[in-house]
């Protein structure tokens, strides 16, 4: 088990190589220049290309690109090229609110969708089935900030109990962390929840035509008894792998819900290091996605393991 | 039988750990209760501003946005009135007889948010930064003979020719103002941007809360010593009133509008046009326009390139322009924009719309295909660059394009995002070939209002702003200009800059627009500036 961790581990240092240098590539040929964002609509041609030469813009390709990776092997990721902040700093400082939100919405996914889909799988093909699949249709199907400005109608500006928008981390307070956290992570909870309850109901179906559960009820297990510690358990592992990868999307893909609740996490900062060309910020944000993807997929590997006992690796 | 400790999984504590856990978010609840407590007795304004600060020199960049901080942090030597009168702010002055030599001396009490005082050095190490990156400032610096700190409150400034404007460029408004910082942070070469953001304004820049284009947190400056003529325009007495002003960034227009109604925010600089409606409905927002020059629309054309390398075919194109329909599609309800054909504004000093007639109009199809007939127009495509992330200016291009599809111009509409657009008008090369024919941007009213700072002005070909207009005329009477003794005469040559750039057809004004913010009732006393300003405001509790 050691010896894979080890090995899985390693041959991460290929991959981010190699979306290092397409990174790299794809930005320094995109049209852009940080130089003229910099210095601001109305400054002029030559105000731009001194500016270009002082933040190094001008040198070769591969001059930029070496010195990039001579800071990435010290574990820098270099300087933002519009504010000077570290780019290290600024994904420290913006990744929390991210991983807050998108853990507080796996959670809530999870303890929605998992019940929900047992429910859809015990009660297959009746109403509670249709009901749960209907649910999970819609909420897969609205858009994320279609859910994002209705709930804020609905509990901020109607009912007034919940903040519109903004964000305080756990350590301002948990109350005051949920009350802001509560209404983007139920945004993004909806179509989480729909995913999941289908591979829940999916999956537990499956497993529910094994013999081993035709013995059990044999037996004379209580069906509930069946359903949970024999059906559940064994479909575990797909259900894990949806929440897992569903993880590393939400890191990566919460960029609406953050604009909608302004919510200053690394999707907003993507977004705006891209509309404004800021190089440095772009290739750390897509290197650390790359990590956090390539990592979630290790954890959910090595989770198998727990929840089933025959894979070893 | 399966049983499992609970223990024994990570991340899942055991009974006297949840206890504990339970007790340090208790107490972590507790403080941070006493310190929302704490914050709720500090005046603070929070304002959602038009743009994210990301950049923090507002001696290199341009940016409005910049030029905003700048005001917070910085003060200047002198600064325009309401009127446009140039007043004393940091310094009082003294001019020779023969008009060579301006003598500034500091007023006491002057400080920066570090404690130093503030001295002749900082200024004439801040004015050479300066007067090496602002346009206006270059030529200011051309007539320059030196700038010395004489003693610690005095500056010597000393022209090799008579410059009528020295004081109105000293005072401009926008972009760049002439900010003082301390000789050591002043010392950075023109080039590079800052690292270090000490000024001496009536508010201190929190570096520490700063989140780049996220929120920027500004504390009153307890040592300011305002001047004692109250508030008038940029000028007089910088009372802040208020412990902290938080600029916030919602890249989402509504949810700053929510958030505004819900009471979270107090001010959103520039609130989108088509929500205004639903702000006006509540009673606790005021809708204004704070900045009664606004914005000027306006399509650059490439001098470089056919078609519109022959003044004709500039002509035809102008000719089928007509700046309501511009407005009405980017804005659509006129109460927050007006057509006016006076590149240098209307009802402003310099104001005269000579030669707009036709934009004014609505423009004349039927005469500008005639005239291109006339040009001998061969179908070369124009290549209109339409940038379509930056919201309502994203409409104009396509306008533009069907009005001069309709007069016969054989038109190419590209779509992009803002920055490639800026990084491709940067491009000297064919329109076939990665270059353009046409893009359109706005000027802000205080930059557009004189031949001294207007932006788009300069006709020095390459060296000139994107489109690099030829016109050695209009540069003669831009020198002009700088000379002129007194307004009349200012007034005659802008009236010659306005008929030659619309003959010429160095750019096209489509009009002009406001910027329309909204702000809780409970924030009052706001200046009616160009530049959003926080001294001089109050918030309710």
């Amino acid at each position: 088990m050691l010896g894979y961790i080890v090995k899985r581990i390693l041959a991460v240092i290929p991959v981010m190589a190699i979306v290092a240098l397409i990174v790299f590539l794809i930005l320094r040929l995109t049209p852009g220049d940080p130089a003229a964002i910099i210095a601001g609509d109305t400054a002029t041609p030559d105000q731009i290309a001194s500016l270009r030469e002082s933040m190094g813009l001008n040198e070769p390709i591969y001059v930029q690109f070496f010195q990039w990776i001579g800071q990435l092997l010290h574990g820098d990721l270099g300087t933002s090229l519009l504010s000077g902040t570290s780019v290290n700093a600024l994904i420290a400082d913006r990744i929390w609110p991210t991983l807050n939100i998108a853990l507080l919405s796996i959670v809530m996914s999870v303890a929605i969708a998992v019940p929900l889909g047992t429910l859809a799988a015990w009660r297959h093909g009746r109403f509670g089935d249709h009901v749960v699949m209907a649910i999970s249709v819609a909420g897969f199907s609205v858009p994320a900030f279609v859910v994002g400005y209705v709930l804020i109608k609905v509990f901020a500006a109607d009912l007034r109990w919940l903040p519109v928008q903004g964000y305080r981390a756990p350590s301002q307070g948990m109350g005051e962390f949920l009350r802001h956290a509560i209404l983007p992570a139920m945004t993004l909870t909806a179509a989480y929840v729909a995913l999941t309850a289908r591979m829940t109901r999916a999956s537990l179906l499956n497993v529910l035509g094994e013999d081993y559960i035709r013995t059990a009820h044999a037996k004379g297990v209580k069906d509930v008894t069946v359903l949970l510690r024999h059906g559940l358990r064994n479909a575990a592992v797909p259900i894990l792998t949806v929440v897992g990868t569903g993880f590393a999307m939400l890191l990566s893909g919460v960029v609406v819900v953050e604009s909608v609740f302004n919510i200053p996490g690394i999707g907003r900062l993507t977004i705006d290091a891209v509309m404004a060309r800021d190089y440095p910020v772009i290739q750390g944000m897509i290197l650390l996605t790359s990590g956090i993807y390539v990592l979630v997929n290790l954890l959910i590997d090595i989770a198998y393991t727990v929840f089933d006992p025959r894979i070893r690796y | 039988m399966l049983s499992f400790n609970r223990s024994r999984i990570p991340g899942f504590p055991n009974a006297r750990a949840a206890a504990r856990g339970a007790g340090r978010v208790l107490a972590a609840g507790v403080f941070a209760l006493a310190a929302t407590t704490a914050h709720a007795q500090e005046k603070t304004v929070t304002a959602v501003m038009h743009s994210g600060l990301r950049m923090l020199d507002p001696i290199v960049s341009t940016a409005h946005i910049t030029r905003n901080h700048g005001y917070m942090v910085y003060d200047v030597l002198v600064a325009m009135d309401a009127e446009g009168a140039v007043q004393p702010q940091m310094a009082s002055w003294q001019v020779s007889d023969d008009r060579l030599i301006y003598t500034f001396t500091l007023r006491d009490g002057l400080s920066f948010h570090d404690g130093a005082d503030v001295t002749a050095a900082d200024v004439v190490a801040s004015l050479q930064r300066w007067g090496a990156r602002d346009g206006a400032a270059a030529f200011l610096m051309e007539a320059t003979g030196s700038i010395e700190a004489v003693d610690a409150k005095t500056v010597v400034w000393t022209l090799t020719e008579p410059f009528p404007l020295l004081l109105d460029v000293l005072a401009k408004q926008s972009s760049v103002p002439a900010f003082i910082m301390p000789e050591r942070v002043a010392a950075t070469s023109p080039d590079e941007t800052i690292t270090e953001y000490v000024g001496s304004g009536p508010f201190v820049f929190v570096e520490g809360e700063f989140q780049p284009g996220v929120k920027i947190v500004y504390e009153r400056f307890d040592d300011y010593a305002p001047r004692e003529e109250p508030a008038s325009g940029l000028a007089g007495g910088k009372v802040v009133n208020v412990d902290r002003v938080e600029w916030v960034t919602m890249p989402d227009s509504q949810t700053a509008m929510s958030a505004l109604m819900n009471g979270e925010i107090d001010l959103i600089e520039n609130s989108q046009i088509d929500l205004l409606p639903i702000l006006e409905t509540s009673p606790d927002v005021t809708v204004e326009i704070r900045d009664p020059l606004g914005y000027q629309g306006f399509a650059r054309m490439n001098f470089k390139h056919p078609p519109f390398d022959d003044v004709r075919m500039r002509k035809a194109a102008m000719m089928a322009l007509g700046q309501e329909q511009a407005m009405a599609t980017m804005i659509g309800n006129p109460d927050y924009y007006w057509l006016c054909g006076a590149i240098f504004g209307c009802g402003t000093p310099l104001g005269d719309e000579a030669g707009a007639e036709s934009l004014k109009a609505g423009g004349d199809k039927a005469a500008a295909r005639k005239m291109l007939e006339e040009a001998g127009y061969d179908n070369t495509p124009v290549v209109i660059m339409q940038a379509t992330d930056i919201g309502a200016m994203g409409t104009i291009p396509v306008v533009i394009a069907s009005d001069l599809r309709e007069a016969g111009f054989n038109v190419d509409l590209q779509s992009m995002d803002w920055q490639t657009l800026v990084s491709r008008r940067a491009s000297m090369n064919p329109p076939s070939e990665g270059g353009w024919n046409i893009f359109t941007s706005f000027a802000s009213g205080v930059e557009a209002n004189t031949p001294l700072v207007h932006p788009i002005l300069p006709s020095t070909g390459d060296t000139g702003w994107f489109g690099w207009a030829t016109d050695p005329e209009l540069e003669e009477m831009r020198a002009a200009y700088l000379k002129a003794e007194g307004l009349e005469e200012q007034k005659q040559i802008a009236h010659d800059i306005q008929a030659r750039v619309l003959d010429n057809v160095i750019f096209v004004p489509l009009g002009n627009y406001a910027f329309v913010q909204a702000r809780s009732n409970k924030l009052t006393d706001m200046l009616p500036t160009a530049v959003p300003v926080f001294w001089n405001v109050n918030i309710a509790d």
